[in-house]
């Protein structure tokens, strides 16, 4: 399989992508990942730029159908943008359209193929963290991921796992919404970090790093002692504190 | 002031207000639940609401036919049909029609159209005294304040707030005023004279039934059978997009609106108004009906509307304002209803608003979304909220109506982003730039236009090697020979 492993991952959080790699490796998988990738263009898209958003898509189109392998993505929103947005932006291009419809038909973010591809639940790991599961938007409204990666999460952790309040509530991140509309969005994160100190949890897991550093950012501002990790890193054992 | 600038400040003031968001959030969260509940309660509500959309999209693809339909079988009724292409032209008919019947004291129950097109105010220019009954909304009206929600329009006001304000404005007494009950008694006193002097009854209109020229109008406290029935003149305002077919059409949405809305399998009040009251042997398909006042007149109103019928905001039109979007949307419930300027709030009248009236005056508020979908999974019609935001969006940038740096940035993100080597070089150059300033790996205020993040939360630092740089080396060496 292939990798597209996201620009945030890949710049921001690349152990993100070394527990995807290590996780998948360990399950037998062969994983390729293709260099010439970047951004699969959602912050254009989601800004309404949309000529440079197919630019990136094609770009991303381009790296990722050279091959025919599934590919694997540790977000659900870029996973959502492939899916759901490149059949829709390609809708009239002879060219890309196929290729974008493709693409999408193998294309899954990393919760959603270990459950729903391989069939596999991770092996359990008692010791670690109090860990809450926040169930980043994308994925769950956009690909409909609502048990896939809470089922893994509770294979690994068990007991560790707590109940966050409004789990499924948006905490304000939504690309350049944070940037642009900053006092709304510190609003929406204010009450999820309201709701993770509630649930006593040690650490945060989402499926996505983009909520992820939003919720980090949040925490180091309030001085939180609680953690940030992605739902690759819990798996494959990481604890990053 | 720019209208972005005015709605970045109805922004700060409305989460400066701990208060209202508190009781805003409460409120939400209760309507939210108790739809769950509701649509949980019927059979296979995902048929229904796939039922309801396709009732709303065949209807709003023939649109033309179905109204056309409407005021003929509405017509033949005895009601009188006025086409309204601007809100001056509505609020102008009105008017005239209150002149001509010799109005001096008009009762209204709920209705968004006509706050749309501020009836009550050229109301009240032409002499005639216009007042609220729906309970809400006549605190709206004592209070001079504006509705913060499509259905709920005084969610932004506690008790207290309605207690003060009747003694204040109308001179109730401490124990008139000491609870809910109380209050709202006090409200039906006061109102009850009007009712009862009133010479027209204005309303709006839930849902217009084509084949059969009836309007619906459902409400909770009884001021809507009241205002369409006591007066001797009713004047159903609606807006062009509200016809459904047949009345089996509208027994499927009604199934859906109030469940949506307020939890109800349905409201307390579901009025099916056909025609005014005329005398037996009169001709008329009502000859014999006894009840109801002596004309009605239907007012459609246009508005903008049309503008969203040609175009990729067309499925806008399904619309049947239940007001789910806003119980759940996160922006909604931490800003509320005034901040979007607008008579509709929420995610629906960050559609509407642009839609009717041009992106112009309202290019933010397709803006202030996280694009989270939660409106989208509560649509009753399935109206995919964030899908006609993002066209919004497009169209803005389009017109060139967002900020220079986006505008500057996102072709330049492009061009990078389309050179794989370059991409990696210059976020290289990015991440030694940043672990300068940055303390501990973190940043605590970003420059120019991106300190918007750093205003609330911190932001980390890029790694100074990206995974695919790692990645490669790590790759290379296995591979040397050794």
């Amino acid at each position: 399989m292939q990798l597209f492993v996201t620009c945030l991952v890949d710049r921001f959080y690349p152990g993100v992508g070394d527990a995807v790699v290590s996780v998948l490796e360990r399950l037998g998988l062969d994983v390729i990942v293709p260099s010439d990738q970047t951004c699969c263009g959602q912050p254009a898209f989601n800004g309404g730029f949309v000529r440079d958003a197919a630019a990136m898509a094609k770009q991303t189109i381009d790296v990722l159908t050279a091959r025919p392998d599934p590919v694997i993505v540790p977000s659900g929103s870029c996973a959502d943008m492939i899916v759901n947005h490149y059949p829709e932006l390609f809708q009239d291009d002879e060219q890309y359209g196929p290729r974008a419809r493709d693409l999408a038909a193998r294309t899954f973010e990393f919760s959603q193929f270990l459950v729903d591809v391989l069939g596999v639940t991770p092996p359990a790991c008692p010791d670690g963290p109090r860990l809450a599961y926040h169930a980043s938007c994308h994925g769950l409204r956009g690909l409909g991921l609502r048990d896939q990666p809470r089922r893994v999460l509770h294979a690994v952790a068990g007991d560790r796992a707590c109940d966050l309040p409004d789990a499924e509530v948006c905490c304000g991140f939504g690309g350049l919404f944070a940037v642009k509309m900053p006092a709304i969005s510190g609003a929406m994160l204010d009450a999820k970090l309201d709701a993770i100190a509630q649930s006593g949890a040690n650490a945060v897991v989402a499926t996505d790093v983009s909520c992820l550093m939003h919720i980090g950012g949040g925490l180091h501002r309030r001085g939180s002692p609680v953690r940030v990790l992605h739902i690759a890193e819990v798996v494959a054992g990481d604890r990053r504190d | 002031m720019t209208s972005a600038a005015a709605f970045y400040r109805r922004i700060d003031d409305a989460l400066a207000n701990t208060r209202v968001r508190q009781a805003l959030a409460s409120t939400m969260t209760r309507l939210a639940d108790r739809r769950t509940d509701a649509l949980a309660s019927l059979p296979d509500s995902d048929a229904l609401r796939d039922q309801a959309r396709r009732i709303r999209a065949h209807t709003i693809a023939h649109l033309d036919r179905y109204l056309e339909t409407f005021a003929t079988n509405a017509e033949a009724r005895g009601c009188r049909i006025h086409w309204a292409p601007t809100a001056a032209d509505a609020t102008r008919i009105v008017v005239e029609i209150a002149r001509e019947a010799g109005i001096t004291l008009a009762v209204k129950s709920k209705s968004m159209v006509t706050e749309e097109i501020e009836l009550n105010a050229a109301l009240e220019a032409a002499g005639v005294r216009v007042v609220e009954t729906d309970l809400g909304e006549f605190v709206v009206q004592v209070g001079e304040d504006r509705p913060s929600h499509i259905i709920a329009p005084i969610v932004h006001r506690r008790r207290e707030d309605v207690a003060r304000l009747f003694q204040e404005k109308l001179g109730a007494r401490p124990e008139e005023v000491a609870d809910v009950a109380a209050i709202t008694a006090f409200a039906r006193r006061t109102l009850r004279r009007d009712f009862l002097q009133a010479g027209m009854g204005i309303s709006g209109v839930n849902m217009a039934v084509a084949d059969s020229g009836s309007v619906c109008l459902v409400t909770n406290e009884g001021n809507g059978r009241l205002t369409t029935t006591l007066p001797r003149v009713h004047v159903a305002v609606m807006g062009l997009e509200r016809v459904v077919p047949t009345a089996a059409d509208l027994g499927v949405l009604l199934q859906l609106l109030a469940r949506s809305a307020t939890g109800q399998a349905l409201s307390v009040y579901t009025n099916v108004i056909s025609g005014p009251r005329r005398p037996a042997g009169s001709g008329s398909p009502n000859a014999g009906e006894p009840d109801g006042p002596d004309a009605i007149h239907v007012v459609i109103v246009d508005n903008g509307r049309t503008k969203m019928l040609d175009g990729p905001l067309a499925e806008m039109l399904y619309c049947i304002r239940c007001g789910a979007c806003l119980n759940v949307c996160p922006v909604y419930r931490h800003i509320g209803g005034h901040a979007y300027g607008g008579v509709y709030p929420g995610p629906m009248g960050a559609v509407v608003s642009p839609g009717q009236m041009g992106l112009d005056a309202w290019s933010e508020l397709p803006q202030a979304s996280s694009l989270c979908g939660a409106c989208r999974d509560v649509c009753p019609v399935r109206i995919d909220l964030p899908r006609l935001l993002l066209t919004l969006r497009a169209q803005a940038a389009e017109r060139e109506l967002t900020p220079w740096w986006l505008r500057l940035g996102m072709p330049l993100y492009a061009a990078v982003a389309t050179r794989p080597a370059l991409y990696q070089w210059l976020g290289s150059m990015a991440a030694r730039v940043a672990h300068g300033v940055a303390r501990g790996g973190w940043v605590r205020r970003l420059p120019g236009p991106l300190a918007g993040w750093t205003a609330s939360r911190d932001f980390p630092a890029p790694a100074r090697r990206s995974f695919l740089q790692s990645y490669e080396e790590r790759r290379g060496r296995t591979e040397r020979p050794s």
